[in-house]
């Protein structure tokens, strides 16, 4: 596959692999912030190849994972008591919420839908006029702009049973929450690559000047995170903390302006509750008040009783990377993807899932 | 006879009806003019004609293979086929899978009131048209209607049955350390073909299903090889990864694959990477696994290679003592990992 294999070469990995090795000389902690490179680094067995210095922990760049338990339960509930046809993204289907999964609610007869666009979403709602249509509107900067799309989409074509549950979440407020946290310990950062697509670099250097830590801003395939890994090392090698950019083949300065146009046209920052984290303040996007009829949240009034997490789950700790997955007692044991105590066990991007599936984990095997 | 000419030399009947109903299927007169419309016709054989419950034949001596199953497939038309083809194929190939040539099946519908009677028909030419393909006789069947709503337009069960080879010696317990893992074709190819037309997912793409017979690529290679072919598998639903890892788990061996290895077209390889699916758990037809004895490996390859349906051969991997029950699978940066048993449907992930 043009303009992908390029990035996927056994030989230019090894060649990165061999270039840290070179340059390492103490050990390190570095995070990367998306689960898409988490996934990517467990997939490709990348972890192994690195140095035992370099120690890699697996950010909080899951919207699956970090979406809170209750907006699960106000879509579960949508769904089956409000019979809406509740669209979403695969991934959040098998997300557990208190009493039920949304593929659960399909099962007992909910209308749920798997959907790539929202925009799709917006087409279902027009061929059901008498039906509400509400579209799951999880992400992060990534995914909004779509999401965004299809609330102005409804908008112009006169679509009023189209709204969104949004649960939309930022990285740069993530960053610092972990940066500011007492466990962490960590000493550098691959940024999200496609969130900088949208957003751009700019709002990353005061993170790089208050906290003094090196970002660098990186792709998803092999090459791109073994680039952008040595790329961290050498500035901490050398005691520097810059932004940098390795995947500028796709992410420009400025992002991308017409996106953010749209953002900022629907959407408002807001403080935001991550599950497993708890609220980190202004994380997060909320309709603006002119698209109000637009919003799942303010159209169906849903009192959802808010339940606590499983006492047994450490997502929090993981999220945040201050724990590995497997450090977790019930890791592979009473939490499974079949049977998951929380939403990064769901997740194929979420760091219990992506080590469960695919590191080499002989003994959670056995439990099968 | 390829598809096309049998859609002209079977054009469907004039009927004084266009869609099934429920009395189609209530075994009285209008069972027997669906039946008369040309559904026999179509499907004419010696023992088809006897019309009646049952099929009584003569076996040879041997061992016979015996094998059921069911297809629900939503949409029932889709690029390179129909539920029709895949209801044929599907147990046509589980019998190969047994080292047996299918020689007899049964065919039976469960209809949503409502399906047009053109749609009926062209599911209808699937069957003739992969029946004769894989010279398999199509002896007994059954025609049931139910209440709109409480099906998916058609669903179809065959069982069949068929000699099994006089060199085969099939069984998971012949498996051994060392043995090679063979795939007959690129795999994922059925899976993203379903997926391009289900709605809500549609997307433009020239990937055909692949659904075929393949006990003649099968009979063909225990002519020669005969025991040396320790296991063969059609890995559908779940996949690859579903496959290998119900093999390791009932030999308690390990398996080791080569990513590299893994022929995947590129069409479908881009696909995946789109959907965010991993071409190890698409469904697949058309393709089987033989697991063979490490010093026939080579000439297996070659000789399914030489076959139309083989082209795309490779060998993928092979048993190990070590790692008992689990899938490790060398990627193709070098690092290791390991390939579970997919929970359930591969969900599409969201960036």
């Amino acid at each position: 596959m043009k303009f992908l294999s390029e990035y996927r070469d056994a030989d230019l990995v090894h060649q990165y692999v061999q270039e840290i090795q070179r340059t390492v000389t103490r050990p390190w902690t570095i995070m990367e912030v998306c689960g898409g490179q988490t996934h990517s680094l467990v997939k490709n067995g990348l972890l192994q190849l690195l140095p035992p210095e370099v120690r890699m922990v697996h950010g909080p760049g899951c919207p699956v994972c970090v979406t809170p338990l209750h907006l699960i339960d106000k879509a579960v509930y949508l769904a089956l008591e409000k019979g809406v046809i509740l669209c979403s993204y695969g991934d959040m289907l098998r997300v557990p919420g208190s009493q039920k999964s949304l593929l659960e609610a399909k099962a007992a007869g909910a209308d749920v839908r798997i959907l790539y666009s929202p925009l799709e979403a917006v087409k279902i709602a027009q061929d059901n006029p008498n039906k509400e249509v509400v579209f799951f509107a999880v992400g992060f900067e990534t995914t909004a702009p779509a999401n965004a799309l299809s609330v102005l989409h409804a908008q112009r074509a006169g679509v009023n049973n189209y709204s969104i549950l949004t649960s939309h979440v930022l990285v740069p407020p993530a960053i610092e929450a972990v940066m500011t946290d007492e466990d962490s310990h960590i000493q550098g950062f691959l940024a999200a690559g496609h969130v900088c697509t949208i957003m751009g670099l700019d709002e990353y250097y005061p993170l790089v000047e208050q906290y003094k830590i090196p970002i660098v801003v990186s792709g998803f395939e092999p090459v791109d995170l073994m680039q952008g890994i040595l790329m961290v090392i050498r500035q901490l090698e050398k005691g520097e903390h810059q932004l940098e950019n390795q995947y500028s083949r796709v992410v420009r300065p400025e992002g991308n302006p017409e996106a953010r146009k749209v953002l900022e046209r629907i959407f408002e920052i807001h403080d935001r509750e991550w599950r497993g984290i708890g609220t980190i303040p202004h994380s997060g996007y909320e309709l603006r008040e002119e698209f109000a009829a637009f919003d799942a949240n303010r159209k169906f009034e849903v009192a959802i009783e808010k339940v606590p997490e499983s006492a047994e789950c450490i997502a929090g700790l993981v999220l945040k990377g201050i724990k590995k997955p497997q450090e977790c007692p019930q890791f592979g044991k009473k939490c499974t993807p079949q049977n998951p105590l929380g939403a990064p066990m769901v997740s194929s991007e979420g760091a219990c899932a992506a080590y469960y599936h695919f590191a080499n984990l002989l003994e959670s095997v056995e439990t099968m | 006879m390829d598809k096309m000419t049998m859609q002209l030399q079977c054009p469907m009947p004039q009927l004084d009806f266009d869609i099934i109903t429920l009395g189609h299927g209530s075994g009285g007169l209008l069972t027997n003019r669906l039946l008369d419309s040309g559904v026999f016709d179509v499907l004419k054989n010696d023992l088809l004609d006897e019309r009646h419950d049952g099929a009584q034949f003569v076996v040879e001596k041997g061992t016979m293979a015996f094998s059921t199953d069911s297809y629900v497939i939503s949409p029932i038309f889709f690029p390179g086929g129909n539920i029709g083809e895949l209801a044929v194929n599907g147990t046509v190939n589980d019998l190969a899978m047994c080292g047996a040539q299918a020689q007899y099946l049964s065919l039976a519908f469960i209809i949503e009131e409502g399906l047009p009677m053109t749609e009926f028909w062209e599911v209808l030419l699937g069957i003739k048209y992969a029946a004769d393909q894989a010279g398999v006789k199509i002896v007994t069947g059954d025609t049931k209607v139910v209440e709109r709503g409480k099906g998916d337009k058609i669903f179809i069960n065959t069982s069949g049955i068929g000699q099994v080879h006089p060199r085969a010696k099939i069984s998971k317990s012949r498996v051994q350390p060392g043995d090679k893992i063979i795939v007959s074709n690129p795999i994922a190819t059925h899976g993203v073909a379903i997926l391009s037309v289900r709605q809500g997912l549609e997307f433009e793409t020239s990937i055909a299903s692949d659904t075929t017979n393949l006990n003649e690529l099968v009979t063909s290679l225990l002519d020669i090889f005969g025991e040396d072919i320790h296991l063969l598998h059609d890995p559908t639903r779940g996949g690859l990864s579903t496959v290998l890892n119900e093999l390791a788990r009932d030999t308690r061996l390990g398996i080791d694959l080569e990513e590299k290895a893994i022929p995947v077209l590129d069409e479908v390889a881009g696909a995946c990477e789109l959907l965010g699916l991993d071409p190890l758990y698409v469904a697949n037809e058309g393709v089987f696994i033989a697991v063979v004895a490490a010093e026939a490996a080579d000439s297996v390859l070659e000789k399914m290679r030489e076959h139309t349906k083989g082209q795309g051969a490779a060998i993928i991997g092979s048993l190990c003592a070590e790692h008992p029950k689990q899938v490790v699978l060398k990627s193709k940066m070098g690092g290791r990992r390991v390939v579970n048993m997919p929970i359930g449907e591969q969900l599409p992930r969201i960036c």
